[in-house]
């Protein structure tokens, strides 16, 4: 089976657990020896991962016939992209885009982050899927998140396959109910256009029911997963403070992610006990509202903001940790409470969030009780038994949650959905 | 000839409050007032008032024939002393028709038989001494909590002078045994067992409304049936279940009650009897030792102590609630030992057991076992710090019983030497009265003079 997907981001230049996502769910959906999947980006670094499945560069993608030498194309795109495949694609310009601002190559450029742009980059790589869409072959299209469902449904029309895709968030999370009408209009659009719809969690699921008004029989739940960590990871010896316990958030500091009620509840351990450090790793529009709030309440001296943590940095940082703690507002999923766990964290997580649905060896709070949340941070800083068993079991529960399994599922779904079209 | 020995349990935990850490050392109060009143009304109202009634009926129509055998723990008796005394009161009625035996069983329904063995005593003592005063007879035979059993637990147990105890008739204990025996202690075989047959008995107190059962639904004839189908020398039938099964396991419009009522009629057209444990333990021979390494219980699948002690979450809250036992046993503060009976009972061990039974499980406020543990370790490190404050925590408990008891003695040394003083000064007066000089002083040296006197007298004594 043959699958063209569209997606945003891939490792190793991430931004979020979109990209991780991706990874992990490619390489699951790999594991069966017929699948070929073919990669999407809007640009990629050239040190991408590629055994186990093909990336198009979206930006090395022509859209505009320009005679270049296969030498030229060779130094330009080598890295990552058999030359031939340019002239191949090159065959398939569908229409004229001269007055596109294109370069030496007739390719867009693409940032491949989330510029402010943003809008007229999601229509650029929709303009490039059509290219993409009728030089490839293949059974079916998986589009992952809003940012390229107008690229699925582009492709859909142009190929007539049948379209699936992947909700890894919804407007709905992102903004704590303040809907960006034109993302909402894209989400829809996308979803109405789809023949089926994946969501991580039953969460987001009862939001793409009820709130994009899907039918339920089209939209599924399909859990992410955790990639074992590598050796690599394995080997990173954990740097702990000898009478000290440390409470770490690892995230966006965005209003989703709920980096207040942590500040809150850091405050009331505070108050009763001092060898607790509390840690908040990441960045976002709400970090100096943050320090300014850990300076009102006077607990900076214990409470800590070491900033956005990359690749191996992220790791390094759990496996100092004694607790994890995510108070997602809203969270469709979320990865990292699982990479804790696999770093034998243990972690409290918010009932709001997706990834409660499959996980039963951590503590579960409601976002905004903090007093809950602080008695469980205390509680796993004072009780080494309840330490010693969550970060035990957690792991053993976080290490059966495999990509493979997901693999499996979504190779169900996607038979049914080709039954079906 | 058959006998069926039917026996019910009352018991009912104090709920602990959401107790959070920062109310550690301020907030001494740990239960939640409405939930004990709302949930002990509960109760009683659907279920001890109309299966006791219906027991007490029982009794009155079949006269010496119904036999009935009931306990109640401590902790469940205050809180129907004050939420809801009509059950006491149908108990004394119940206890009036004289078919009625009252077992002992721990004070604080806990888990003191695996921790400690004096506190254990004390627990049971303090029954058997309550059930005495309320009901006036003296248990003979008792039951531990969640009928937990180990050979050590039966030693002690016959120790106190039972005759017999109940316990569940494990599989994994009993093996090709059957439970339709009457058994003993390996330690002690003054002591004899009644083995709970939980196939029958949890055949009304688990499976008696469910639909989705073969046997549904179930007649007290076919239940009576399968009874008298059992091998003739198999004779005692136990049939042990919380009382609370008679209308909240099994709602009351399945008819439970009418099926519990015409179990005797039934039994007596087959000639089946009914007993009290009192009854079987003096006359039936036991007919072998039960050997009970490991303590079992009458809860899960496994029915042993994993559901209290199974995880280490589990464990270090017991290990520390008993850590301080020595310590609440000297103390003689009353608000301490009172919590201290509340804090012991099982079920607060239950709401952190993390094992999947398959059935749902009532956490009660607690909606995971991380959650339950770390309220009732919150409530622990109040009470652990009040006992501790009681008496300098570096001091060994021997040295501070020592001193204990010194103290205590020295109180009745004082009063003794007190006595001896008025003793002397009696004398001492008796003696000076025939002088008619000391009358006319006034009343105040008085006081002082007898001391002189005293001491003068003790010299003359000597002399």
């Amino acid at each position: 089976m043959k699958v063209l997907m569209f997606g945003w981001e891939f490792p190793p230049h991430i931004l979020g657990g979109l990209g991780t996502a991706s990874y992990g769910l490619t390489k699951g959906l790999a594991q069966q020896s017929d699948m070929e999947i073919t990669f999407c980006i809007p640009k990629p670094w050239g040190d991408e991962d590629q055994s186990f499945l093909r990336i198009i560069g979206m930006n090395s993608v022509p859209i505009v016939w320009r005679d270049v030498q296969w030498d030229y194309v060779k130094g330009r795109v080598g890295s990552y992209m058999d030359p031939q495949l340019y002239y191949d694609l090159r065959d398939h310009i569908y229409a004229d885009f001269n007055y596109m601002n294109t370069n030496d190559l007739g390719c867009l450029e693409f940032s491949g982050r989330y510029p402010d742009n943003l809008h007229e980059e999601i229509n650029n790589y929709s303009i490039v899927a059509g290219v993409v869409a009728r030089q490839q072959q293949f059974d079916i299209i998986h589009s992952h998140d809003w940012l390229t469902y107008p690229a699925g449904i582009h492709a859909k029309q142009v190929s007539g396959k049948p379209l699936v895709i992947h909700v890894h968030a919804t407007d709905f999370d992102r903004s704590r109910g303040n809907v960006n009408p034109t993302v909402y209009a894209i989400e829809k659009n996308g979803m109405d256009h789809a023949d089926h719809i994946m969501c991580v969690s039953e969460l987001t699921r009862q939001t793409v029911i009820n709130k994009y008004f899907q039918d339920p029989r089209k939209v599924s739940t399909v859990h992410n997963a955790v990639s074992p960590l590598s050796d690599e990871i394995q080997a990173i010896v954990p740097q702990k403070f000898p009478h000290e316990k440390l409470v770490t958030f690892l995230g966006r500091i965005t209003m989703q992610k709920g980096p207040e009620y942590f500040v809150e509840a850091a405050n009331m351990v505070l108050q009763r006990t001092h060898n607790i450090r509390f840690v908040m790793a990441g960045s976002g529009d709400m970090m100096n509202a943050m320090i300014q709030l850990v300076a009102e309440r006077g607990i900076a001296d214990r409470f800590h903001f070491p900033g956005f943590q990359k690749g191996k940095q992220v790791y390094e940082c759990l496996k100092a940790s004694d607790v994890y703690i995510m108070p997602s507002v809203s969270e469709p999923f979320g990865i990292s409470p699982l990479e804790a766990m696999q770093c034998g964290v243990p972690s409290i997580i918010s009932k709001q969030s997706g990834c409660a649905e499959i996980l039963d060896k951590c503590i579960k709070v409601d976002y905004w009780d903090i007093h809950a949340m602080a008695d469980a941070i205390y509680s796993l800083c004072t009780n080494q038994s309840l330490y010693e068993y969550l970060k035990d079991e957690g792991k053993k529960e976080v290490d059966a949650i495999t990509w493979e399994k997901v693999g499996v599922k979504i190779r169900g779904i996607y038979e049914q959905v080709i039954r079906n079209s | 000839m058959k006998t069926i020995c039917l026996y019910f349990e009352i018991h009912q935990i104090i709920h602990l409050k959401r107790y959070r850490f920062f109310n550690i050392g301020t907030d001494h109060y740990y239960y939640d007032d409405y939930e004990n009143e709302r949930s002990i009304t509960e109760v009683a109202e659907r279920s001890y008032i109309p299966a006791l009634k219906t027991l007490i009926e029982m009794a009155r129509e079949h006269g010496d024939y119904f036999k009935v055998a009931i306990s109640i723990s401590g902790v469940a008796l205050e809180q129907l002393e004050i939420h809801a005394p009509m059950v006491i009161e149908l108990l004394h009625q119940l206890n009036g028709t004289g078919c009625c035996e009252f077992l002992a069983e721990p004070y604080s329904h806990g888990l003191s038989s695996l921790a400690n063995e004096e506190c254990f005593r004390a627990d049971l003592e303090r029954m058997r001494k309550k059930v005495r005063q309320l009901f006036g007879q003296t248990p003979k035979v008792c039951r531990n909590s969640s009928l937990i059993y180990s050979d050590e637990i039966g030693a002690i147990v016959a120790d106190m002078g039972f005759k017999g105890m109940l316990t569940e008739g494990a599989r994994h204990i009993l093996g090709w045994k059957s439970p339709h025996y009457l058994y003993h202690c390996n330690m002690n075989p003054n002591l004899k067992l009644l083995l709970r047959d939980y196939k029958l008995s949890d055949d009304i107190s688990l499976r008696f409304s469910n639909s989705e059962w073969n046997e549904y639904p179930l007649f007290a004839d076919t239940y009576m049936n399968w009874i008298e189908a059992l091998p003739e020398e198999e004779q005692v039938i136990n049939i042990f279940m919380e009382l609370c099964a008679l209308g909240i396991y099994q709602p009351l419009s399945s008819n439970i009650l009418d099926f519990i009522k015409a179990l005797p009629a039934v039994a007596k057209e087959r000639g089946i009897t009914f007993s009290t444990p009192t009854e079987l333990c003096t006359k039936l021979h036991s007919v072998a030792p039960l050997d009970v390494a490991y303590p079992m219980s009458w809860v899960d699948e496994e029915r042993d102590i994993s559901c209290w002690l199974g995880n280490v979450m589990q464990r270090e809250a017991f290990n520390k609630l008993y850590s301080v036992a020595e310590r609440v046993h000297l103390c003689d503060d009353r608000r301490i030992k009172q919590d201290w009976d509340y804090l012991q009972a099982s079920n607060n061990f239950r709401f952190m057991t993390t094992k999947h039974t398959g059935l749902t499980m009532n956490r009660g406020i607690y909606d995971s076992p991380y959650d339950a543990f770390t309220n009732y370790m919150n409530i622990l490190g109040d009470f652990i710090r009040r006992v501790n404050a009681l008496y300098p925590a570096d001091m060994d408990n021997e040295e501070l019983n020592a001193l204990l008891t010194t103290i205590r003695n020295q109180d009745e040394e004082i009063s003794a030497l007190k006595k001896e003083v008025e003793n002397l000064q009696m004398k001492l007066t008796k003696a000076e009265q025939p002088v008619p000089s000391t009358e006319e002083t006034a009343e105040k040296p008085a006081a002082k003079k007898p001391r002189k006197a005293s001491t003068r007298k003790t010299t003359t004594k000597k002399d």
